[in-house]
Parts: C-alpha cells; sequence; structure tokens
C-alpha cells in the first residue's frame, strides 16, 4: 500500500492537543486518486481539524503526510511536537491541495476574476492571459461567468462558494479539500454548491469532504469516514456506515441526522 | 509721512513682499511633513510587525517606545532628541578624532518628526492588522504563499481600509506639529510667519495667512485621503 502509485494522499496516525484537550488521536487515511471521501461526525469530533492539519493550516503534534508521492520533512522541536521541517517544502505542497473553506475566504478586496486568477498568477507563475482564459472557463463551469467583476461581499453566499470553488481548482489540484462548504449557507442555497461538488466527484477529482450534508455523503461518497472524540469509529463504504454500521454512535449518529 | 504698503504689497511674493518667504515656508512644511511621514510608515510596519511577531525583548522595546514618545510632550521630545542627538553624534565623531559636524535641519526635522510618527503609526498598523479577519490570511496560506507574497497582495490590501481613518489623521497632525520644528531654528512656515510678522508689524495679516496656507493643505489632503479611503474600500459594501 505504500508504495501504491495511484495513492494522491497518504496521512497516517495523526495527533494533534491544543494545551491538554486531545482532538485528534491517531487519525489514518488513505486517498487513491478519483477517490471521494467523506468524514462525517458529531461538532468536536475532530473532522475539521483533520483535514486543515493536511495542508498544515494546523500543525499536527505528530503524524506522516505523504502527499502526491512526496513525504512532508517533519522534524521534532524542543516541546517534543513535531513541524514541518522546510516552510518551502509545505508552501509548495499546498498548491497542490484545492482548499474550500466554510466560510468562503474569498479576498474581499479582488473580484471574483481576480480571486480566481491570484494564486496561479503569484504563486504558480502562469501568465496573466492564460490564467484569465482559465478562470473564465471555470467560472463558466460554476455558473459565475456573469459575476466575474463583481465583489464577493456582492454576492449571495452559494454564489461566493461557488467562486472559492473555482478559485480552488484554477491551481490543478491533485486533491480537493473540502471543510463544511454548506454550513455557512441558507439552505435554500446549499443545493447549487452541492450541485457544482457532484459534478466534481464525477469527473473523477480526488476529494476529501467535510460534511454534515449526510444524504450528499451517502451518494457521492466512495469511501466515508466516521469520527467520534479524535478517532476513527467506523469507516468504508457509504451503503455499510449509513445502511448497516456496525458501532452504536455510528448508529446512532447516522439515524438521528437523517432527513 | 510714508503711506504704509497695502494688503496686496505685504503678501507679493517678490520682495519687499513676504508672500514668497510665507510659500518657501509652506514648502518646507509640506516636505517636512512628508518625509517625517514616509519615515513614520516605515517605523510603524516595522514596530507593527515587531509586536506582533517578535520576541518577548522585541516586543518590550517596542512597548517603551510606542509609550514613552506618546507619554512625552512633542516639543520636549523635539528639543530633547534634536540638541541630545546632535550632542551624542558630535561626541561619538569626537571620539573617533573626527571634527564635529553641523547636522542639517531639515535632516533632523524628518528625523525627529518621523520617530514620533512612528511610535503612533506602530499602533495603527498593528490594530489594522489585527483587524484583518484570520480567514483571509488563511485563505493565503492555503495556496501556498510566502510570506512576503502573502503580506503584498492579501494583508496590505486588506489592512488599509481598518488604517486610512488613523494614516489621515496622522498626517494631519504632522503637517501641524512640523511646526514645532521652528523651535530649533529651522525655517518652516510657522517660523516664516513670525519673521514676516515681527518685520513689517502685520501680526494679523501674516498669521491669518498663514493659517489659511495650513487650512488649504489640510483641504486638499482630506480630498486625497478620501478618494484613497474609497479606492481601498472598493470590495465593500457602502453602509446604509
Amino acid at each position: 500500500m505504500k508504495t501504491d502509485i495511484s495513492c494522491a494522499l497518504r496521512v497516517d496516525d495523526v495527533y494533534k492537543s491544543y494545551g491538554t484537550h486531545e482532538v485528534l488521536k491517531g487519525i489514518s487515511l488513505a486517498a487513491r486518486k478519483g477517490d471521494v471521501i467523506s468524514l462525517i461526525g458529531s461538532s468536536g469530533s475532530g473532522k475539521s481539524t483533520f483535514l486543515r492539519c493536511i495542508n498544515f493550516l494546523e500543525i499536527p503534534d505528530r503524524g506522516r503526510f505523504v502527499i502526491n508521492g512526496e513525504e512532508v520533512l517533519m522534524k521534532t522541536g524542543s516541546d517534543g511536537r513535531a513541524h514541518p521541517a522546510n516552510r518551502r517544502q509545505v508552501e509548495r505542497l499546498r498548491t497542490g491541495l484545492g482548499m474550500v473553506f466554510q466560510s468562503f475566504n474569498l479576498w474581499a478586496h479582488m473580484t471574483v476574476l481576480e480571486n480566481v486568477i491570484e494564486a496561479p498568477v503569484h504563486v504558480l507563475g502562469m501568465g496573466r492571459k492564460e490564467a484569465v482564459e482559465k478562470a473564465e472557463a471555470l467560472l463558466q463551469k460554476v455558473g459565475l461567468y456573469e459575476k466575474r467583476n463583481v465583489y464577493p461581499a456582492f454576492m449571495s453566499g452559494g454564489q461566493q462558494q461557488r467562486a472559492s470553488i473555482a478559485r480552488a481548482l484554477c491551481v490543478d489540484p491533485s486533491v480537493m479539500l473540502f471543510d463544511e462548504p454548506t454550513s455557512a449557507l441558507d439552505p435554500e442555497l446549499v443545493g447549487e454548491v452541492l450541485k457544482v461538488i457532484r459534478g466534481l466527484a464525477e469527473e473523477g477529482r480526488t476529494m476529501l469532504l467535510v460534511t454534515h450534508e449526510m444524504k450528499f455523503a451517502r451518494d457521492v461518497s466512495s469511501h466515508v469516514m466516521f469520527l467520534h472524540q479524535g478517532r476513527v469509529e467506523e469507516e468504508g463504504r457509504p451503503e455499510q456506515i449509513f445502511g448497516a454500521p456496525a458501532s452504536a454512535r455510528c448508529r446512532e449518529f447516522t439515524s438521528s441526522s437523517r432527513h | 509721512m510714508p503711506t504704509s504698503p497695502s494688503i496686496l504689497e505685504l503678501l507679493s511674493p517678490y520682495p519687499p513682499g513676504w508672500g514668497g518667504v510665507l510659500l518657501q515656508g509652506a514648502a518646507s512644511t509640506i516636505l517636512i511633513s512628508l518625509g517625517a511621514y514616509l519615515l513614520g510608515i516605515v517605523i510603524g510596519f516595522v514596530g507593527a510587525a515587531g509586536k506582533l511577531k517578535g520576541s518577548r525583548p522585541v516586543s518590550a522595546v517596542l512597548d517603551f517606545y510606542t509609550t514613552a514618545v506618546r507619554a512625552i510632550p512633542e516639543l520636549i521630545l523635539i528639543i530633547g532628541l534634536y540638541y541630545a542627538g546632535t550632542d551624542g553624534i558630535n561626541r561619538l565623531l569626537s571620539s573617533f578624532a573626527l571634527p564635529p559636524i553641523e547636522i542639517n535641519g531639515f535632516f533632523a526635522a524628518v528625523v525627529v518628526l518621523g520617530i514620533v510618527q512612528g511610535a503612533y503609526m506602530t499602533e495603527v498598523l498593528r490594530g489594522a492588522i489585527l483587524a484583518v479577519p484570520t480567514g483571509q490570511i488563511e485563505a493565503a496560506n492555503a495556496f501556498g504563499m510566502r510570506p512576503w507574497l502573502r503580506f503584498r497582495r492579501i494583508v496590505l490590501p486588506a489592512l488599509m481600509p481598518n488604517a486610512l481613518p488613523g494614516l489621515a489623521n496622522l498626517w494631519m497632525s504632522v503637517t501641524k506639529d512640523s511646526a514645532l520644528i521652528a523651535v530649533v531654528g529651522y525655517q518652516e512656515l510657522a517660523l516664516a510667519t513670525r519673521l514676516a510678522a515681527g518685520n513689517t508689524k502685520h501680526y494679523f495679516l501674516f498669521f491669518f495667512a498663514a493659517a489659511l496656507i495650513y487650512l488649504t493643505i489640510t483641504l486638499v489632503s482630506n480630498v486625497m485621503f478620501s478618494s484613497l479611503e474609497s479606492y481601498f474600500r472598493r470590495g465593500q459594501p457602502k453602509a446604509a
């Protein structure tokens, strides 16, 4: 498994604590190309923290990360906690991970188009003309071509989230990371965003999805991980997790949140 | 009996009118202010970065700097920094057996006022940086931006709307604080006015003229700062 060439992302044994509170207690995950892995669980189960550890927005205390076949070099600090040894490596690997945040986090001083071309032009060094063409095609795809010159604050939450998906796609990420992409949206706007994500899943994109949308997770995922108190309580095919979960906690969670 | 000169003759830019002296003074005031302001901005960014990210000794030194400068009356600071600064430099020079130098008045004014401005700027910019939503910075990190790129492309444009009202205030105050430089003998607008008034005994006329010049500087600055602010607030909906 470790030499599996089709492995887009492999994470082993991640630990993370804030002070004395242990949030992640040894979580592992392996995503092959084209996998759609959903992380579900109640609030505080550690699923968002785990996702944010993958692109080092949170620094894990311990763990092994192989992104696109390249292992993140870690060193242990004087406090016994691990840190990435090479900031440049982390910065480079991050460009291969397209992050979509719960609260969109579009850059407020840039139009939608400027948001989408920002990283390709300034981080990847792509020519401006090429980046604009690419960005316009992506905005077409998420249905925002007409809004390309609008500032984020003048759009609905659903539009902002679709724009932020286009922004993440524009760096050609090998893995897309979604951190509760619909949790900050009004109920009537959830559908338009899920539709875009579903389209990406059908294209065969590798994705990790932290979500509370159980029906959606069941439909699009190839693999579902149920997290409870910082551990993987149960994982498997969506039919298994939602249909016949072995763990009592998982059964309780999936049945209570079914709608 | 000689007729006293008319107002226009007194304010004429050509001698024996004193208008030219006043305008030259105004030009010095603007140049000193600009120099001090720019120096203050540089000190302010370094100071704000040091307070937010620096080690404990660094932020202790910066705390001392901002507290001391903001606690001591500016006039005393200017006199103190000017004479102590000149004296200190000359003592240093003589200890290396070098001849003493005359410190250029303009340069001294810019440095002294810049040090004062820098303390206030540090606090304005520190607050403005803290007010940038963390999500904006996280997004920059998530896309692999390096610190300098992140600052230039994301943090700086995002902090400007928060900083501009404070920065505008500081500009307004430095244009007038530069008048304090007169006490060390550098001829800017306030000292030029005193000279003109003293020589002609037309105190009211010249002080009124100087007031109008200060007012003009302020009004023009207001226009510039509000267009800057609307530029940096372009992504924000107007408050209802």
